[in-house]
């Protein structure tokens, strides 16, 4: 075998410095190596959940609660219609949208008439119990427990004026993009909800 | 249903879907001792692939065994650490 930048000698042996060099070289690097080994190693998911809708508000909890149970560090940066889902009250008056849901066994027109979303959030949460699907809020708490970070983006709390009393006890408030740029920038695997 | 291995403890999550199975799971893992065997008895089919994918993801656990019998998923989780 030949490589670029070694010279073998007339009887095809390797200069006893060259080897001493390339002997200092790999300690140097399975060193660096050893190095980056030790940093920390617990994986990271950020999941930037933007909807307010019943059914958009389970992925981003199922999501963060398994990871946190894979011993994840979890954060799910909630902005526009997603603070809804770490607001008391308003989390628990979710509604499915029957408009625009190709799911739902019903022309748009029909849809859009009034009582039509209580109605398909009425059936989805009979759905719900009965096939011992977690609630909203069981998901919620479930995630805080374990140590999943869910921050209320603090520009939409004023936008929607809203109040940080509002929101479930250990709910993180002010923060902003930045700090979800950071928590994304360090994360293993990052979601659009 | 009778099993080889000394269970410490058996957590029931009959008639709870995903996530369920596997945040309760973790959960009762942490509250158990290293060497320790927790018993699962779910009634989710996902839970075979679930507890499987987590216990190969997650530090300090060990599945040793799962049994599939009439709707019921029964999984055999060792703490290790």
């Amino acid at each position: 075998m030949s490589t670029d930048n070694t010279t073998p000698s007339a009887d095809g042996s390797i200069d006893a410095a060259e080897v001493q060099a390339l002997r200092e070289r790999v300690d140097e690097l399975e060193q660096s190596l050893a190095e980056l080994d030790d940093g920390d190693d617990q994986q990271k998911m950020t999941i930037v959940a933007t909807q307010g809708s019943f059914d958009m508000a389970y992925p981003p909890l199922i999501l963060a609660s398994t990871a946190a149970a894979f011993g994840w560090d979890v954060v799910v940066f909630h902005t526009f219609w997603g603070l809804d889902i770490l607001h008391e009250e308003k989390s628990k008056e979710l509604k499915l949208s029957a408009v625009g849901n190709p799911s739902m066994p019903m022309p748009n027109a029909l849809a859009a008439l009034p009582g039509m979303d209580s109605m398909a959030t009425k059936m989805m949460q009979k759905k719900i119990d009965e096939n011992g699907t977690a609630t909203i809020e069981e998901l919620i708490d479930l995630s805080l427990d374990q140590g999943v970070d869910l921050q209320a983006c603090q520009m939409t709390i004023e936008l929607m004026e809203y109040d940080e009393d509002d929101f479930y006890d250990g709910v993180t408030t002010g923060v902003g993009a930045a700090t979800a740029i950071q928590h994304m920038a360090e994360s293993d695997v990052q979601l659009l909800v | 249903m009778s099993s080889e291995y000394q269970t410490t403890e058996t957590l029931d999550v009959k008639g709870l879907s995903c996530p369920m199975p596997i945040v309760k799971t973790k959960q009762a893992i942490d509250d158990l001792d290293a060497d320790d065997v927790l018993e699962v008895v779910s009634t989710d089919s996902g839970s075979m692939s679930d507890i499987q994918g987590w216990a190969e993801g997650t530090d300090g656990v060990e599945l040793l065994d799962q049994v599939e019998g009439d709707d019921l998923y029964t999984h055999y989780v060792k703490k290790t650490a």
